[in-house]
């Protein structure tokens, strides 16, 4: 099976820049959008197997965009990264249809491994 | 707000209410007493006064039979005629066999010579002619004596008539048996106290009272004006209160008097004042009663309100609170944790370059190594810290969880910790390993044991001691969480006031005195219990129990 091609998004751009660089290093195509509207403007041209969404973004938050990709392209898996370590956020994230969800700041090898479950349920789906 | 004494507004209460419902009872008992006592009093008079005229009317008209007797007597005869003894013994008799009460009957000349006489007694030839009794009627026809011994040392009085002809002028006369005059008077004697009898003038007896030997003597008696009519006043006789109607008679100047007992005759009036006052007090008992009962409801009432006002203010001040601490706290832990993730991945990063080989061969890649862990490990710390805020910045709002009282006493714990440092007080734990999880709040739970520790480490100041337990009683069904404290403890006569709202010892500004009734109010939500218990000098432990489903 071919690697997922993820979309990282955070306005943090250290942040950003690093973590694309860490999932490309581990063999995933990876790309960074540093706000809502540009990652859906990146979807729209070229499409991705995995977004990887911050949830506390100025202008679009991270729902907001959630139901928007839920919306245009359902195959497509959304893992949230949260600060927010209460339950209610994250069930909220899964109802509006996310994955799962990743408390910030992230453990590398834990998000890798949901970002491969995710692609595994997509490719099922797709199927 | 201050605290309210409610004592004093329940004693204002029952003030109050007792002084605008006794006022109208007493004035309702007095009032009806009153007209009780004036009718009756009136009403007993009036018996007093109609009988004392019917009897001055009795007696008056056995008088005046007796005087139209006799005059018709002297009128319908002559002295002749009478002078005969035998003639006027025939006279007599027939008299007598209509009405008892002539004794004898005697003519005397106007010399005062007893000319004939018929009677049980030896009185022919006596002269009267110093006699008061001869004088008087021959000055003025018509005379009634008063009562004398006469010869014979016996009570008797005498009527006696005047026939003025041309020549000459003799009188008939006749001795009345005072038996039977006593007899029409002492009817007059009612109850078991009441007296009747007669005085003249001078306040000498004329007939026998009821009580007292019979004497023609002074009586003790007010001075009895002439007066016409009838008088009626209460007086007192050897020591006791009397009432006395006298009325004159008609034919005589004598007084009839009657006299009443008073406690007899007022015997009604005095069984109608002891039922007003048995039903007065009565009703005093039941208004006081009922006032004591209303106050306390009321003021009640009232505490309850208060300490339920109290605790929603204080609920809505504390939830403005916590929400205004939370979003600080969320806001703090996401600016924290943003840089946060930035340093992990930069650390992970660099890990990642490690790896490869001309660095792994470099002299330092030990020092890089060890560096990169201590950075992700003070990262990790850093996380344990915001998320914790995270956690404590969860909405207020009461909901039905499984909670681990442990874990949250714990974590409550640890935001006082460094303040209990600071001060150099240990907190103690001894938390039971299995303690069960109960369906509760933990943000309230949370709330009362952050008051409560709060408390504690206000208690102990400096160098002591707080201490959390938890236990569970499979018996009883709950876990309890006591919290000690090695501080001054509290005075017995502030204990059952403690959880009071707006009770507070700290100096004011500083306490708010609603931290333990809204803790007391949490834990009853919760349904289970706060209980205290302090020695003075040597700490306070409060428990709070809380029931396992």
């Amino acid at each position: 099976m071919a690697p997922p091609r993820v979309l990282v998004v955070d306005d943090e751009e250290d942040f950003l820049e690093t973590l694309v660089n860490r999932l490309k290093r581990r063999g995933l195509p990876t790309q960074g959008a540093l706000s809502g509207s540009r990652a859906l403007e990146m979807l729209e041209a070229e499409g991705f197997d995995v977004v990887v969404l911050d949830v506390r973004m100025p202008g679009m938050d991270g729902l907001d965009v959630l139901k928007e990709i839920k919306d245009r392209w359902p195959f497509v898996e959304v893992i949230l990264l949260t600060g927010h370590g209460s339950v209610e956020s994250g069930i909220q994230g899964m109802r509006l249809g996310a994955f799962d969800y990743v408390m910030k700041p992230a453990d590398l090898e834990d998000l890798m491994e949901k970002i491969q479950q995710a692609h595994e349920r997509r490719s099922l789906r797709e199927d | 707000m201050e605290s309210r004494d409610y004592a004093s507004l329940r004693n204002r209460i029952i003030g109050l209410t007792l002084g605008f419902s006794l006022i109208p009872l007493f004035s309702l008992g007095l009032t009806i007493y009153y007209q009780f006592h004036v009718s009756y009093t009136d009403k007993t008079l009036q018996s007093l006064r109609s009988l004392l005229e019917n009897r001055r009317d009795a007696i008056d008209l056995f008088f005046d039979e007796r005087i139209s007797q006799i005059s018709t007597v002297a009128y319908t005869h002559t002295l002749e005629q009478l002078r005969d003894e035998a003639y006027l013994e025939r006279l007599f008799r027939l008299i007598q066999s209509r009405s008892k009460s002539f004794v004898d009957l005697g003519v005397i000349d106007e010399e005062g010579n007893h000319v004939a006489y018929v009677g049980p007694y030896q009185l022919k030839g006596v002269n009267y002619r110093n006699e008061e009794w001869f004088q008087a009627v021959m000055l003025r026809g018509v005379y009634i004596s008063d009562v004398f011994m006469g010869f014979r040392r016996f009570p008797h009085f005498v009527i006696a008539v005047t026939r003025r002809e041309p020549q000459r002028t003799w009188i008939l006369r006749a001795t009345i048996d005072t038996e039977i005059f006593e007899a029409m008077v002492k009817a007059a004697q009612v109850g078991r106290r009441g007296d009747a009898f007669v005085v003249n003038r001078q306040n000498m007896l004329q007939t026998t009272p009821r009580f007292g030997e019979f004497r023609l003597g002074e009586v003790v008696l007010p001075e009895f004006a002439a007066f016409p009519g009838t008088r009626l006043e209460p007086t007192v006789v050897d020591g006791r209160g009397v009432l006395v109607g006298s009325t004159w008679l008609r034919n005589k100047d004598w007084l009839l008097v009657v006299l009443e007992n008073p406690e007899e005759e007022l015997a009604p009036l005095l069984r109608a004042r002891t039922v007003v006052l048995g039903v007065v007090l009565g009703g005093v008992l039941f208004i006081v009663l009922g006032t004591v009962f209303l106050a306390k409801g009321i003021t009640d009432q009232l505490v309850r309100a208060d300490r339920e006002k109290a605790i929603l203010d204080s609920n809505l001040v504390q939830s403005s609170k916590m929400a205004a601490l939370g979003k600080l706290a969320a806001g703090i832990a996401h600016e924290v944790n943003n840089p946060l993730a930035v340093i992990k991945e930069k650390a992970g990063w660099i890990r990642d370059l490690l790896a490869e080989e001309d660095i792994a061969s470099s002299r330092n890649f030990k020092e890089f190594e060890d560096a990169i862990k201590k950075i992700d490990y003070h990262v990790d710390r850093a996380r344990k810290v915001t998320h914790r805020l995270l956690g404590f910045a969860r909405r207020m709002e009461p909901v039905q969880e499984m909670v681990d009282v442990n874990r949250v006493l714990e974590e409550t714990a640890g935001f006082l910790e460094n303040e209990a440092r600071f001060r150099n007080i240990q907190i103690q734990k001894e938390l039971l390993d299995d303690l069960p999880v109960i369906r509760s709040d933990s943000s309230q739970l949370q709330q009362v044991f952050l008051n409560i520790l709060e408390n504690a480490i206000d208690a102990v100041q400096k160098d002591g001691t707080v201490k959390l337990r938890t236990t569970y009683s499979s018996r009883l069904r709950e876990i309890a969480v006591s919290i000690s404290d090695t501080g001054p403890g509290i005075p017995k006569a502030m204990l059952d006031r403690i959880f009071d709202p707006f009770f507070t010892t700290k100096p004011s500004g500083e306490g708010t005195g609603l931290g333990l009734s809204v803790s007391y109010s949490i834990v009853e939500k919760l349904g289970g219990r706060i209980t205290v218990e302090s020695e003075e000098g040597r700490g306070t432990t409060f428990t709070i129990h809380l029931p396992v489903q």
